[in-house]
């Protein structure tokens, strides 16, 4: 995982290795510019960057959950260099049910599906994160684990916690998405047009010998506070 | 293009031109002097919506003159009247507190009656627009939140969707809805060939009207002598806003008789012009007090870079229907359309 991760152009399947920059990927690139697009317009997202600027270090953008729109919301509201480099991780059972939810999450966001059924002890989903990110990935995640059906934000897994312990260089991005869950709630399919603001925080970093509830506690206060700005 | 509508599209760019040199000569005032800045910047605001609004709806005319030959000459200003309706309720809904479930009610308010409603207009269906919302909306929407089951404030929910879909898309409609009108021509009586330009102008003119009275409003309110009308909703509106706004468009509507033109007579202008100066008052005060009760200043403030079209728009929405109705009687001796088509 070293060769070409810095080649001209930024194509996605250009930083994986054995791929080359073929028209798939191409294709993937053009893809998710146009749903980029879409989405934002759809989601009527205004973008606010709050004491935080877009960057293509390595980040964790953590956000608050409430709809399966969610990920793809966040991840097109940043700038298209960033979105390259930046990869949802999501749920496996959504997200690679049928041939369209595989290819939107295989070829266009690269997201890393997470087997919510399934978690074995030596193959967690902080291990294949790390594994997966290497040197120059940032993620996206959602640390309340399942979506909230109110507004309000739940309690963090410890998840980030975990994987903030061993990459501690990680920049966490607080990210805080409002009125998604009135677009699509819990439980219903078709979507209501209303507008959206995603927020993104100030960084924080987990510091030296941070107790995992203090940090997680923290992170989410991060995330609430956003909200009232 | 007749010479009416020339003139009246000259006039219209030229104040334009004008606001925007007033503009950056203030602005440059602004940063020398200590002059008002937050005045300045809502003048900046109103006058780049302006651009916007008068460039979209020349733009559109000109699309429907073409249009015309294949007998859809209003398809393309309905069409973006209906965008705007669109993209104002999506506002209104975002700042109205719902709950999940209102959510199917929501999905049809956006996706059948806002669409259809303007649809019907572009038909000519006065029989039917007028009242899909009004009788057929408001009947389905309570009953589709009912079969959610929750009861929680049911009554104020409900209402807010019904109040959010008569202000933004229905009242709105009435303005493209003025294309459609079947309409003696005051200039060349009997000829069909001009009549796209007569109701073309008289849109052209509602629009204008609007968008002066709210501006000289404004200026007026600004006199030294200040008797605030409602302190509760807003710190700019006064008596002699209102009085000296309403009065100088009065003045400046009969003094644009001549252009405007669908109009036989001048008092025919001077009083749609008061009309439209009242009722522009009452949609920016209405919309003030509801956006004071949420706690907002403008629709935009949720949605930074998106400047708040429910702001721009609140006195066309409200002026909108009544102008309908006034021109209507004014020039047919009719309140409203007769029949279907």
């Amino acid at each position: 995982m070293s060769a070409n991760h810095l080649a001209p152009g930024g194509f996605a399947g250009s930083r994986i290795p054995g791929y080359d920059k073929s028209a798939m990927d191409m294709e993937a690139n053009i893809t998710g510019a146009i749903l980029a697009l879409i989405a934002r317009f759809l989601s009527g997202a205004s973008v606010r960057w709050i004491d935080c600027q877009p960057d293509t270090c390595q980040r964790v953008y953590f956000a608050n959950h409430t709809s399966h729109l969610d990920a793809l919301v966040v991840w097109s509201s940043l700038p298209a260099a960033i979105r390259a480099i930046t990869r949802p991780v999501a749920a496996k059972d959504y997200w690679s049910a049928g041939p369209v939810r595989r290819y939107l999450s295989g070829r266009v966001f690269r997201a890393l599906l997470i087997d919510r059924t399934e978690i074995k002890v030596h193959k967690t989903p902080v291990d294949l994160m790390i594994r997966e990110i290497a040197d120059r990935d940032s993620l996206i995640v959602f640390p309340e684990g399942g979506r909230s059906s109110g507004p309000d934000v739940g309690e963090f897994k410890s998840g980030l916690y975990y994987l903030c312990k061993r990459r501690p260089d990680l920049e966490l991005v607080p990210v805080h998405i409002d009125n998604m869950n009135r677009i699509l709630p819990r439980g219903e399919v078709l979507p209501v047009p209303l507008l959206t603001c995603i927020s993104f925080g100030p960084p924080m970093w987990l510091e030296a010998g941070e107790a995992k509830a203090e940090f997680l506690h923290r992170a989410r206060e991060a995330v609430k506070r956003l909200k009232e700005l | 293009m007749d010479t009416e509508t020339l003139g009246l599209v000259g006039f219209v760019l030229l104040l334009l031109i004008a606001a925007t040199v007033v503009v950056s000569l203030l602005k440059r005032r602004a940063s020398a002097s200590g002059f008002d800045l937050a005045v300045v910047e809502t003048f900046r605001v109103r006058v780049r919506a302006w651009w916007i609004l008068f460039t979209g709806l020349a733009a559109a005319f000109l699309c429907d003159q073409y249009l015309a030959q294949y007998r859809a000459g209003q398809t393309v200003t309905v069409v973006l009247f209906g965008l705007i309706a669109f993209w104002a309720l999506r506002e209104f809904i975002t700042l109205t507190p719902t709950r999940p479930g209102d959510h199917r009610a929501l999905f049809w308010v956006f996706f059948l009656f806002a669409p259809l409603q303007f649809v019907l207009v572009g038909m000519k269906r006065y029989d039917l627009y007028s009242t899909l919302i009004p009788v057929y909306a408001f009947l389905f929407i309570p009953a589709r939140v009912a079969m959610s089951g929750d009861t929680k404030r049911f009554l104020e929910r409900t209402a807010k969707i019904q109040s959010g879909l008569l202000i933004c898309v229905y009242c709105l409609s009435y303005a493209p809805a003025l294309l459609t009108l079947e309409i003696p021509d005051p200039i060349a009586a009997g000829a069909s060939a001009t009549k796209a330009g007569t109701t073309v102008r008289l849109l052209f003119f509602f629009v204008l009207m609007t968008q002066l009275s709210d501006a000289l409003q404004y200026a007026w309110s600004k006199l030294p002598s200040r008797h605030l009308l409602v302190p509760t909703i807003s710190q700019t509106r006064t008596w002699e806003g209102l009085l000296g706004g309403a009065a100088s468009v009065t003045l400046l509507g009969t003094a644009l008789w001549w252009f405007t033109r669908p109009f036989p007579v001048w008092w025919h202008a001077a009083s749609t012009s008061l009309v439209i100066a009242l009722m522009g008052f009452a949609g920016g005060l209405t919309m003030s007090a509801i956006k004071r009760d949420r706690g907002v200043r403008d629709f935009g403030t949720l949605v930074e870079g998106h400047g708040g079209v429910l702001d721009r728009i609140d006195s066309i929405c409200f002026a909108a229907p009544v102008f309908f109705h006034l021109a209507h009687f004014l020039l047919t001796g009719e309140v409203a359309p007769t029949g279907g088509r």
